[in-house]
């Protein structure tokens, strides 16, 4: 029994040292910090001086409400557009091609994003290759403006989050049984009905955990909104950002970071809770 | 619908059209970069002026190719060293994490589990601040009470390190943890029953099962790190990593070098992605 009580403390001591360390004390000292007050004195109080910051100032909670409102949008958008492809992929395509387009979906997330966020930005532009080609056609006289708006943004987002969707939703999809689609098909029903009645029913645990991947990268990332958005798309992790980088408010930044997570995870919590899904299944 | 179902020819055509357009919006924005980086051109955009491999060969005040530009050399060379020290400590912890949560059972189990989950849903923004707040308080403390100037609690090297391993470690507990689920219990028990150690069983049987999944989780790891941008922005201390370089010329000093380097980064990438593709191909 001693020996097997030594090895388990062996691997237990750097899994706990990881976790507290890098997870669990940082993430106690964000919220302490984020009640921490520089009064007139110069000393640091006790207060809430800097969560009433965030609801006094407009701008801040309405980016908050602007960043989870749109964060929710792209999700759902992810899904609209991914979902059709999940199911060409599992279902429809030749088996000996999918392999080879599945892996074709991987090399963008591996290229990473920021690389193809500035790919964005070039197709975009006033002189991209988007408005170049729509003007050497003659569709357009002046060209049309993408970049730096709510829509260069949200398609940046969407980019680089929607295919960490598609694999969930692949592993869902591939274990149903192609009988029952089958046998709903004989049974006369629409390809509506069983889209709705059979595929989707099927799916869920595919699209919620696909789902709270997209959602958790997009409400997090920075990158793009700060990139492709204009003025007027501020993010909230940008706010963040700026009060750690350029207005080094460090306390009132870290009330800003924990404001985010509580978002979050609660909005996760929420999607799991009503769909009756646990956490360990939202995998890579 | 499905492969053994009949479907009408428009039905199938509009499908079809729809993968050919979904796979058309995820290479435009890495072709349009591949093209642009060969552009006998000054600026990051069109128009097209003929072929040319200035930005990856010259060297003059008007045109630093990527191959002359030692300040973006440097930076590829700190990712490469972070990725490859990130993805070592992360394989260590994360194997050991996937051991202890797969094959021991302990009290409070489930809630180390669940804080070894968190990073997947943590914000890389959050995970940033948390860790750059502590690491300095920490820092200020060992200063004013011991004199001593402790480096890597400072943004740098290897707090960048220690931030990419937090989350780094989740994803080789999970990809490990998912090949420890098929493994065969019994030839632990066997080799137990001969009376090896508990660590001989771990050293001479789990671990030459889980090389594959070892190395697999070794390169995820490595690019996970390597095009980290959320959490190393908190962390960077004058020398830069590749995205943070990137980000900042591309907010400040954008040269069509961008493209050279981006092109390096997507012909690297689909490479390695069709070479792993045909070995797998010849194994199975």
């Amino acid at each position: 029994m001693k020996k097997i009580n030594s090895t388990f403390y062996l691997l237990l001591t750097p899994v706990l040292a990881w976790l507290v360390i890098s997870i669990v004390v940082p993430h106690l000292d964000l919220l302490f910090k984020s009640f921490q007050f520089e009064n007139d004195d110069g000393l640091m109080v006790f207060s809430f001086n800097n969560y009433l910051a965030f609801f006094e100032d407009d701008i801040y909670w309405l980016t908050f409400v602007k960043t989870a409102l749109y964060s929710i949008g792209i999700t759902f958008l992810a899904f609209v557009v991914t979902f059709p492809v999940a199911f060409y992929l599992t279902k429809v395509v030749a088996k000996k091609y999918s392999s080879f387009m599945v892996l074709l979906l991987l090399i963008p997330i591996w290229i990473g994003e920021l690389v193809t966020i500035y790919g964005w930005m070039i197709l975009l532009s006033d002189n991209g290759v988007i408005n170049q080609f729509l003007i050497s056609k003659g569709i357009i006289d002046t060209p049309i403006e993408m970049l730096y708006t709510n829509f260069s943004m949200t398609i940046g987002l969407l980019y680089m989050s929607m295919l960490f969707m598609i694999i969930p939703m692949m592993s869902a999809l591939e274990s149903l049984d192609d009988s029952l689609i089958e046998a709903a098909s004989d049974l006369g029903a629409s390809k509506w009905t069983i889209f709705r009645q059979i595929i989707i029913p099927y799916a869920i645990p595919g699209i919620v955990s696909g789902g709270i991947i997209v959602f958790m990268l997009v409400i997090g990332d920075y990158v793009a909104p700060n990139l492709l958005g204009g003025k007027s798309s501020l993010w909230f992790t940008e706010q963040i950002y700026n009060e750690f980088l350029s207005t080094f408010n460090w306390n009132e930044g870290a009330a800003f970071g924990f404001l985010l997570l509580l978002l979050s995870s609660s909005i996760v919590w929420l999607a799991l809770k009503l769909t009756g899904q646990k956490l360990d299944r939202v995998g890579p | 619908m499905i492969r053994t179902l009949p479907n009408s020819p428009l039905y199938t055509l509009v499908y079809r059209l729809y993968i050919t357009l979904f796979y058309l919006f995820l290479i435009m924005p890495l072709m349009t970069i591949c093209v642009l980086a060969f552009n006998d051109s000054n600026f990051i955009s069109l128009p097209w002026k003929g072929f040319s491999l200035d930005w990856f060969f010259s060297n003059t005040d008007e045109r630093l190719g990527l191959f002359a530009d030692e300040d973006l050399l440097w930076s590829i060379w700190i990712s490469l060293k972070t990725g490859f020290v990130v993805a070592l400590l992360s394989l260590v912890v994360g194997t050991m994490a996937a051991l202890l949560f797969e094959q021991e059972k302990f009290r409070f189990k489930g809630l180390l589990y669940f804080l070894a989950l968190t990073p997947l849903v943590i914000p890389g923004v959050i995970l940033g601040i948390s860790i750059l707040l502590t690491s300095t308080f920490a820092g200020t403390y060992i200063e004013e009470n011991f004199g001593l100037d402790v480096e890597f609690l400072r943004p740098s090297f290897w707090l960048v390190v220690f931030g990419q391993f937090s989350f780094g470690a989740t994803y080789v507990m999970l990809l490990v943890g998912a090949r420890l689920k098929k493994f065969d219990v019994t030839l632990e028990e066997a080799a137990l029953s001969l009376r090896a150690t508990r660590l001989q069983v771990i050293w001479l049987i789990t671990l030459p099962f889980l090389r594959p999944a070892l190395m697999g989780a070794f390169v995820v790891a490595f690019l996970i790190s390597f095009s980290n941008f959320n959490t190393t922005i908190f962390l960077v201390g004058s020398d830069p990593t590749l995205p943070v370089d990137l980000y900042s010329r591309i907010k400040f000093s954008s040269t069509p070098v961008l493209n050279a380097v981006s092109f390096m980064i997507v012909a690297f990438i689909t490479l390695s992605a069709i070479i792993s593709f045909v070995l797998n191909r010849k194994k199975s």
